[in-house]
């Protein structure tokens, strides 16, 4: 690994490698021997009842939390404590968040233009070209110069989602992104991401919302207690789910 | 029943008179309950027990005109005093004729800060930071001298509101920069950092300032090898800054704690590193909430800068103070302390404006 940012997923290569990988928070075994292959353009949602490790799961793949044995794969990078690796990742992987996390002292147009001009060194007029892209996109580009908290929920979620896009991430990593937004504002969000997916964006997803499960993954992960239960296409993991805990999540899942 | 035709809505009628105005304050405010009753006729009383003869001391009874003590003839205050000595207050020793150096000094650093109060300027961080690594060095050559054609005016010359102003303000320049460095250290993961950033702080405010300054024109000598001495102001000023940089740092701490741990994600999910992270997006936030509690701290530097009595520097209250022992004008401490407490007031009640303005123009751009 002399030259870890060159390196490149090739094509018969996975996106994302997770081989193995556990992670404890002190005494607590969040992750038990997790395995995952994403391939390239690959659509993967993640479901599994709170606490079960999902969130902790993707924010490994861009070291947010740190695992403790096994090895990540990423692009064709390792994850290591190689700072150098984790910012060449970083800069692969967009991330948005259950809360959205907007900067509240930036306009959104700032939001949006940060990285690209301070991590991609990218001229300011460029990154506000890109990012009035990607605000169209989003369909909010008339919100370019309010602040974050001047939108609603959907909204915000949307900027967020165009932020991640500034950087031109190869993956894009979701945690529950509609999990804070009033019901009304659901639809918005998952059309954008349904949009994204369309486009051929290699993207892990977790989320709840099994409509969007059904028409967009490519396969659904079920995860419980820290394992990886399941995971199968969409169409066998809803009809002929093969785990009693899968069944049981199903069941009070789509019960409402 | 009545019904409301739809696009048609009820006027809005304006409220109570007993709600608003100068009549409601008042029922609100003073006389609310018995007991809220007694308390504003109590205050009424002590008001008109103090004021009349305030007022009548310091102004109507009082001497304005004149050039010595035998103009003081009215039986008020000798405002004589603080005009004959207006000078020395302000200068200290500093020599009559190189004053000017002085005042242009003061001038050129308030006009290069007017753009920092217009509305439509917009690189005022850059001309902050670049006021305070450049202007330091101006103002030592135009105060200090000993260059460029200009007399050397050792600081021991060196009193009087101006040297007040000195004081305060290189304190209040260094210690925010070295609080937030200290602040900083003391929430990092690295524990040799953390721990001498803390042991620093903790160290500091643990101890008075008076005892600051003792150690640092006593103690300090000691260390150094025999021969070597370097100036008893800067000492004063190292003391000073980082005295407040101390507490400077506790209040950046209480900022940055306020700010919730997705900012941290976000930027680093962005691939932002540390420093980027701390520099765009966490500290712009955290020092704007305490914008008050570092107010609050420069206001106390700009008072405690009158320690450096104790070393043996004329600051405002000291100069005014000495001025007091002086025969001709035995007595006439009242006037002289009222003085300096106004001088010391209108400063940091300016301070105290200004931040709540800054707070409130940030105010507006954040929230909707
Ligand atoms: N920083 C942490 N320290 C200790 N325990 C944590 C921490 N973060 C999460 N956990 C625990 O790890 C488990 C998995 O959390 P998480 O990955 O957030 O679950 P999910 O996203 O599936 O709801 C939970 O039991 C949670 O309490
Ligand atoms: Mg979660």
């Amino acid at each position: 690994m002399t030259e870890p940012a060159a390196r490149a997923a090739t094509a018969d290569q996975p996106m994302i490698v997770l081989r193995g990988v556990h992670k404890w928070y002190g005494q607590f075994h969040v992750l038990k021997d997790i395995n995952l292959d994403v391939q390239k353009g690959q659509r993967i949602v993640v479901c599994g009842p709170s606490g079960s490790g999902k969130s902790t799961m993707i924010r490994c793949i861009n070291r947010l939390e740190e695992h403790q044995r096994g090895h990540i794969v990423v692009n064709g990078i390792e994850l290591t404590s190689d700072v150098r690796n984790v910012d060449a990742i970083r800069r692969e992987v967009g991330m948005v968040f259950q809360h959205f996390n907007l900067f509240p002292h930036l306009t959104i147009l700032e939001n949006l233009t940060l990285a690209p001009t301070w991590v991609r060194k990218m001229p300011k007029a460029e990154a506000e070209d890109v990012a009035m892209t990607y605000l169209k996109r989003v369909g909010i580009p008339e919100q370019a110069h309010k602040y974050p908290l001047q939108l609603s929920g959907g909204q915000q979620q949307r900027v967020a989602i165009a932020r991640a896009l500034c950087m031109k991430p190869e993956i894009m990593l979701f945690d529950e992104p509609t999990s804070a937004l009033d019901p009304e504002m659901i639809k918005e969000v998952l059309d954008v991401m349904t949009e994204l997916a369309r486009q051929g964006m290699t993207m892990i997803c977790v989320t709840h919302e099994m409509g969007f499960a059904k028409q967009v993954a490519d396969l659904v992960v079920f995860m419980d207690r820290g394992e990886v239960v399941e995971s199968n296409p969409p169409q066998e993991f809803f009809t002929n789910p093969q785990s009693e805990r899968t069944k049981l999540f199903l069941s009070q899942i789509l019960k409402h | 029943m009545a019904t409301i035709d739809a696009g048609q809505r009820s006027p809005d009628l304006a409220p109570p008179i007993t709600q608003v105005g100068p009549i409601a304050w008042v029922r609100q405010n003073l006389v609310s309950s018995p007991l809220n009753t007694g308390l504003t006729l109590l205050c009424l009383y002590l008001l008109y027990l103090i004021v009349p003869p305030l007022v009548r001391w310091a102004i109507l009874d009082a001497d304005f005109a004149g050039t010595s003590r035998a103009d003081c003839t009215s039986g008020g205050a000798c405002w004589v005093f603080i005009q004959a000595r207006i000078w020395q207050f302000i200068y200290g020793f500093y020599p009559p004729e190189e004053r000017w150096r002085v005042n242009l000094g003061f001038l050129l650093l308030i006009l290069a800060m007017v753009p920092l109060f217009l509305r439509g300027f917009s690189h005022k961080i850059g001309l902050a930071v670049g006021l305070v690594v450049i202007y330091p060095i101006i103002a030592f050559i135009l105060f200090y001298g000993g260059m460029l054609g200009l007399p050397e005016v050792e600081t021991a010359r060196w009193g009087g509101l101006f040297l007040t102003l000195v004081i305060a303000g290189v304190g209040i320049v260094a210690s925010l920069p070295i609080g937030i460095v200290l602040a900083l250290g003391r929430r990092s993961t690295m524990p040799v950092i953390r721990l001498v950033c803390t042991g620093f702080i903790e160290i500091v405010r643990g101890v008075p300032l008076i005892t600051v300054l003792f150690m640092a024109s006593v103690m300090l000598p000691l260390f150094l090898p025999a021969g070597m001495n370097f100036d008893k102001l800067l000492r004063a000023l190292i003391g000073v800054a980082l005295f407040s940089a101390a507490y400077m740092a506790e209040v950046v701490r209480g900022g940055l704690q306020a700010i919730p741990k997705g900012q941290y994600e976000a930027a680093h999910a962005l691939g932002l590193s540390y420093w980027k992270t701390m520099g765009l997006i966490i500290l712009p936030q955290a020092l704007k909430i305490v914008i008050p509690g570092i107010v609050n701290s420069m206001i106390s530097l700009f008072k405690d800068t009158s320690l450096v009595l104790i070393i043996g520097l004329y600051d405002l209250l000291g100069i005014v103070q000495a001025a007091t022992t002086n025969a001709e004008w035995l007595g006439l401490a009242p006037e002289a302390y009222v003085f300096a407490a106004f001088c010391f007031w209108i400063f940091c009640f300016a301070m105290s404006r200004y931040s709540l303005h800054v707070e409130r123009k940030l105010d507006r751009g954040h929230r909707r």
